[in-house]
């Protein structure tokens, strides 16, 4: 029926629209927030939502994996009699990448679709519109202690995996693999550097960021009844699985590109 | 007292897409008055108030609130002009995350930090007003009936006494007793407060009680105005057939044409 090269040209410059209109709501998104008033009461209360909610399926997620991926390294060790790797590989990845990873994803999973569904239920309710009428900027009041609140209960909530994480290697190397117990404990630490931390870190900040903007980007646009709200929740957590999975790849680059 | 209107409208017109839903509206309201517009579904009456609140940016255009052209006002600027509005959803759209009375004391407490326990007085007292009692107040919006909610709506919208209310179908989804009596409510408002008010209805019998002057919108224009006293003689078929809800008209065969 259509022009196929005409359908790929009208899904690009849809896309590039997006990119534009989100581009546009993240900048004015981030405005706000130097520009009061900021509702701290409702910071606070965010932060409570997503990180006390959270900490189950993060702490969860990470145990398994690092549990996962000790076995896994060992018996890719011990073909070549290296065994004693498990603890450093462990804490290396859980800390560089599936710590901040797994958590960003898990919460963006919980969080941005919620945000999304409840911004979304507001716009088409017209609870938004309710907002500037009574003098209070929805931007400042919605999403303003959404952005707040996920760039500082990610990195805590990833800290928290990080550690149960190599916890679950540490369980598994020293009970089931036989692995000694103090030296596992030792090269752990010693295998683990600040910028392995700090970079953690970044990027858990990075990924709330995200977590946030899709959610409320989603919803504060959707439109067109309960269908738009469920439309603009998938899309929330969707967006925010690319971005966070780009986002990491970015800094991974950035951080570890140019080590030998 | 001056005479420019509160509200001055022209040429306003606004698409969504390809739908042209407001082709050149014209209105004017007097201070202090009370305007009603009739009209039927999806005509843009709603469409018309989010334009003179900004809550919809009108495509071209003149809108004049107390004198001042408010479509081309910052951000800034903009919060003070709404300071002096309240509006009556459509819908109510209460605040399902806050209980009642923080509701109505919303404007209050968010826009002009006002004390909570101050405002909580004020908000009571106007939830008395639109007949809730005091204990509906601690309930939360999803607890309450839809007619609850929208004298609910009612109360917040009038907490802060602006100057201009707007009301959107008012008394639609309530009982003819309660649809009095918030009748009653929004002519006292114009009085008391000495308020400016714009009003939609397809309820003439509210119509004829809380308007000075009622306006039928039809195709996106403004197509009668009038003194409420005259709209039975209006001569416009539009407006018989309107007032009359007749099923047979110049209105059907528009609905018919394509
Ligand atoms: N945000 C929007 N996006 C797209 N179309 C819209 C939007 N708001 C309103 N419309 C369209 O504009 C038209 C007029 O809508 P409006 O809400 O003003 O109707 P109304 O006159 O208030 O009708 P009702 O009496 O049923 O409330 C409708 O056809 C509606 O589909
Ligand atoms: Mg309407």
């Amino acid at each position: 029926m259509s022009n196929p090269l005409a359908i790929i040209g009208r899904v690009f410059l849809n896309s590039l629209a997006e990119i534009g209109r989100l581009s546009q709501f993240a900048a004015v998104a981030v405005i706000h927030i130097v520009r009061p008033p900021i509702y701290w009461r409702l910071a606070l209360q965010q932060m409570w939502l997503i990180g006390y909610n959270s900490l189950p399926v993060v702490g969860l997620t990470a145990l398994f994996t690092g549990a996962a991926l000790a076995q896994q390294i060992f018996v890719g060790g011990s073909r070549f009699n290296a065994e004693s790797v498990v603890p450093g590989v462990v804490v290396i990845a859980i800390v560089r990448e599936l710590g901040p990873v797994l958590g960003g994803l898990m919460v963006a999973g919980r969080v941005s679709s919620a945000m999304a569904a409840e911004l979304g239920t507001m716009r088409v309710t017209e609870q938004i519109d309710a907002l500037t009428t009574l003098s209070t900027d929805p931007i400042n009041y919605l999403v303003v202690p959404r952005l707040l609140a996920a760039v500082v209960t990610l990195p805590l909530l990833v800290l928290v995996a990080n550690i149960i994480g190599v916890l679950g290697g540490f369980v598994i190397g020293t009970e089931r693999l036989g692995l000694n117990a103090g030296s596992y404990l030792q090269v752990t630490i010693e295998f683990l550097e600040n910028a392995d931390v700090v970079s953690s870190m970044v990027k858990a900040a990075v990924f709330g960021f995200f977590i946030a903007l899709m959610g409320s980007y989603h919803g504060y646009n959707s439109r067109g009844g309960a269908q738009g709200v469920g439309k603009a929740t998938t899309n929330a957590v969707v967006s925010a699985f690319i971005l966070i999975l780009l986002a990491n790849l970015i800094i991974t680059v950035i951080v570890f590109g140019d080590q030998a | 007292m001056s005479t420019t209107p509160m509200i001055e409208m022209s040429g306003v017109t606004k698409a969504f897409g390809a739908k042209q839903v407001l082709r050149g509206v014209d209105l004017s309201i007097p201070r202090g008055k009370s305007l009603v517009i009739i009209g039927g579904s999806g005509t843009g009456k709603s469409v018309t108030l989010k334009c003179i609140l900004g809550l919809l940016k009108p495509d071209a255009g003149s809108i004049k609130v107390d004198g001042v052209e408010v479509t081309k006002l910052s951000a800034r600027q903009r919060k003070k002009t709404l300071s002096m509005f309240g509006m009556l959803f459509q819908g109510a759209a209460l605040f399902d995350s806050l209980p009642v009375w923080k509701n109505v004391a919303f404007g209050l407490i968010q826009g002009r930090g006002m004390k909570q326990t101050d405002a909580k007085e004020i908000a009571l007292e106007k939830l008395r007003r639109v007949g809730l009692t005091p204990d509906v107040g601690d309930l939360s919006p999803s607890e309450l009936s839809g007619g609850m909610q929208k004298r609910v709506g009612l109360a917040r919208a009038i907490a802060s006494e602006p100057d201009i209310i707007f009301f959107d179908e008012p008394t639609t989804g309530l009982d003819p007793i309660m649809a009095d009596v918030i009748n009653d409510l929004i002519v006292e408002c114009v009085q008391d407060l000495g308020a400016t008010t714009l009003s939609i209805t397809h309820d003439m019998a509210s119509a004829r009680k809380i308007a000075d002057r009622i306006a039928m919108i039809y195709e996106g224009r403004i197509i009668w105005e009038g003194d409420k006293d005259t709209i039975d003689i209006s001569g416009n078929d539009y407006v018989d057939q309107f007032i009359h809800g007749r099923a047979h008209g110049p209105i059907e065969m528009q609905i018919l044409k394509p």
